[in-house]
């Protein structure tokens, strides 16, 4: 007996890996691999079409030097600091008025969603659109009230909050997320706030939020590590097929920068040592969340 | 764990073996000979270059029937992807043949990824004497062809002729010869309501026309022989300010390109023809686009000219390249020598004549960077003078025999974007240009200098 157990767990450890082994294989295949290749690749001169040449450190000198590496950052940090916010609010009111609609809940989650299959390029056109200085629906709507909009694809002002904008077209998602999470609200807490006098408002702040708050963070989380990575609408919009000569330096995302530097100018390791200082920037920020989380976040239940 | 333990140890055998080395060394096109009476066989797959009109599927036609009935060739239509390119041939697996802009050729040439044509063009009898010598020099390095030169690009000036006539001007004061006279025609043909813009008086055509703008004034952005930038020349710098000031006059330029894309630019509702812009320099290819959209748009057209007063343009185009390790030579070199041959070109434009004719429209003729083409279809379109078309007809042809291009060197997209970029700034309001110039040159030879350190390597 005493010879047999061992091996019978070796025996299950092995078709516990045999199970996993699909997710183990892709993960290698499609992350680990090209993770560790770019990490290889940022310590080389390669331009896709010769050999890499190892240059040590050399990118990663270059990127400290780069004035283009401090304004795409900054671009992408006050953009997060933006959308985040933004999108998380209007989700949050999106989910809190489908609540309220009933029967017709159905139809409006999917009308929500609906835009979220809009593919990104084409809301980086239709952005042109809607936010052209002279033309746009958006300067249309804002004369209605006397307001005389900006230009909003060209003053360096107006752009990122024009790109705000447009990515509240595709909360749809978030909605969904934040309307799942409010009906799973215990009702019997709401009345007992209800008895205690709580009005609506000190319902919300002081029993649906924190209930709700995992499901807040969780988007948080998603959204924010999507904004630092945003590339398709601005590039779009600003550099790629709406813009092949005209460009504005506060649309340079990281991202955005990354992707010249790789397949424009072809400097693939330096694109790469971009890459890697971008995953090092989203890992910090993500445990910096993760920490305030354990402050902020409230999970129901006992803690294992 | 003995499985994670391999999974792990395979992983960095891999990286330790290779796996993530280059994917390097393609084939040389070596023990290849090029005979234009050659019996050819097998596949030419083209990437980059799309049978969207006449002008293409008559060539086409042609270079298929030339290649013989054992060869097939496919299509890899839309612009050419250069990192889709570039890693093909990476890999070895080239397309046969590349279709290109001529300024990315010096990049492709520097970074190995096309091949001298000095054997296909002497194979193939292809008769470099006929091509433009700005579009050759587009693509030569080192006194070495890596392209076969095919359309040309120019510009003209492209004018409102109601506007000009209400506000008393004409087109000579916006063909830029005198640009005191274009900032003047700019400031009565421009409208504006309220705070808004509603004309446009005079477009300078920021970032892309700086070299137009620069060559006017007697400057070169770079050297002839593509080494040196000449971005902070005082020339250039002050022909930055004379376009940007055209804005300027008119609220800055984000309400000048605001009311720009607002236009049905391909459309019937186009600038022209809804009397939202005065004038402007544009490439010649728009004037067919107005002839087809627009015929009875009020039109005027002259060439654009130098502050001397004669007739300029800046020339670019396309052209056909050998990729390295391509797997039929032979026949990559005898398309593009077809696709590229006078008589194709003829043929080409008698169909879009015919055609034309046909549908109650206008030929407005083909540049390309065969001079003996260009001659022969000429006398196909209508100069005549009888009409405002033919002007602009005969202003396509006057400009395209005073072209400028810029040298072949081994940075292009890189010097194009430095100077792009530090236009862009100073449009934006962040700069002055003789700032953003200063900084534009620093960028530019910078990447120059990179580029040519690696080309002279070799």
């Amino acid at each position: 007996m005493s010879v047999a157990a061992p091996a019978r767990r070796r025996s299950s450890g092995r078709v516990a890996l045999l199970f996993i082994s699909p997710w183990l294989i892709g993960f290698a295949v499609f992350m680990a691999y090209p993770v560790l290749y770019t990490v290889y690749l940022s310590l080389t001169d390669y331009d896709v079409i010769n050999d890499p040449t190892f240059v040590g450190l050399d990118n990663y000198r270059e990127l400290m030097g780069d004035e283009k590496v401090v304004l795409a950052m900054r671009n992408t940090f006050v953009y997060t600091a933006m959308a985040v916010p933004a999108q998380l609010a209007i989700s949050l009111a999106l989910a809190l008025l489908l609540q309220r609609a009933g029967r017709a809940a159905g139809f409006f989650r999917t009308a929500f969603f609906l835009p979220k299959m809009t593919p990104p390029v084409a809301v980086g056109v239709l952005l042109l659109l809607l936010l052209n200085g002279q033309s746009g629906l958006v300067n249309e709507f804002l004369a209605w009230f006397g307001i005389d909009g900006p230009n909003w694809t060209t003053d360096a002002a107006w752009v990122k909050p024009g790109l705000v904008l447009m990515s509240l077209w595709t909360v749809g998602s978030s909605v969904i997320i934040l309307l799942a999470a409010l009906q799973e609200v215990p009702e019997e807490l709401l009345d007992a706030a209800r008895v205690d006098g709580a009005g609506w408002w000190k319902r919300l702040w002081h029993v649906v939020l924190p209930i709700i708050s995992p499901a807040i963070y969780f988007i948080v989380v998603v959204d924010t590590i999507a904004s630092l990575q945003s590339f398709t609408e601005a590039y779009t919009a600003f550099f790629g097929a709406g813009n092949t000569t005209y460009s504005n330096d506060a649309a340079l995302f990281y991202a955005i920068y990354l992707f010249q530097q790789a397949f424009e100018f072809l400097h693939m390791g330096y694109a790469s040592a971009l890459a890697m200082l971008l995953f090092l920037v989203v890992m910090l920020v993500t445990a910096l969340q993760v920490l305030l989380s354990r402050r902020l976040v409230h999970y129901t239940g006992d803690r294992a | 764990m003995r499985l994670s333990q391999m999974a792990v140890a395979a992983l960095a055998a891999c990286l330790l073996a290779g796996c993530a080395q280059g994917t390097g060394d393609s084939e040389e096109t070596t023990d290849v000979s090029f005979d234009s009476s050659a019996e050819l066989s097998g596949e030419v797959e083209v990437m980059g270059f799309g049978a969207g009109d006449e002008i293409a599927t008559v060539r086409l036609d042609r270079a298929e029937e030339a290649l013989g009935a054992d060869v097939d060739v496919t299509l890899v239509e839309g612009d050419l992807d250069i990192q889709q390119f570039l890693s093909s041939v990476a890999s070895g697996e080239p397309p046969a043949l590349v279709y290109a802009e001529r300024s990315q050729i010096g990049t492709f040439a520097s970074r190995g990824a096309v091949v001298p044509l000095t054997d296909c063009i002497e194979g193939e009898g292809i008769d470099t004497s006929v091509f433009r010598e700005s579009a050759l020099g587009e693509v030569t390095f080192d006194d070495e062809v890596y392209g076969i030169p095919e359309f040309n690009v120019v510009q003209l000036t492209q004018a409102n002729a109601d506007l000009l006539e209400q506000s008393g001007h004409t087109i000579e004061d916006v063909n830029g010869s005198d640009w005191d006279a274009v900032l003047a025609a700019n400031q009565d043909l421009m409208k504006v309501e309220g705070n808004n813009l509603t004309t446009i008086g005079y477009d300078s055509k920021l970032p892309e026309f700086l070299p137009l703008w620069a060559k006017a004034n007697g400057a070169d952005l770079i050297s002839e022989d593509g080494r040196t930038a000449q971005l902070d020349d005082p020339a250039v710098v002050e022909a930055l300010e004379f376009a940007v000031s055209v804005y300027d006059a008119q609220g800055g330029f984000g309400e000048v390109k605001a009311l720009r894309d607002s236009a049905d630019f391909f459309g019937d509702g186009n600038q022209f023809a809804s009397g939202t812009l005065g004038a402007m320099p544009m490439e010649q290819w728009y004037v067919s686009v107005l002839n087809d959209v627009s015929p009875d748009a009020p039109m005027a057209f002259d060439t654009v000219r130098d502050l001397q007063g004669e007739p300029l343009a800046w020339a670019s185009g396309s052209a056909w390249a050998i990729p390295k390790g391509s797997p039929n030579p032979e026949a990559a070199c005898r398309m593009a020598r077809v696709m590229t041959e006078t008589d194709s070109w003829i043929a080409a434009a008698e169909e879009r004549v015919r055609l034309r004719e046909e549908s109650g429209g206008l030929f407005t003729g083909i540049l390309t960077a065969n001079e003996e083409a260009d001659e022969a279809v000429r006398e196909m379109a209508p100069t005549d003078g009888d009409s405002v078309w033919s002007e602009a007809v005969a202003a396509m042809y006057e400009a395209n025999e005073h072209t400028f291009a810029m040298p072949a060197n081994p940075a292009g997209d890189e010097f194009e974007q430095a100077w792009q970029d530090e236009v862009n700034k100073v449009l934006n309001g962040d700069k002055e240009p003789a700032e953003a110039l200063a900084d534009a040159q620093a960028t530019a030879q910078e990447a120059l200098d990179e580029a040519w350190a690696s080309w002279d390597e070799k």
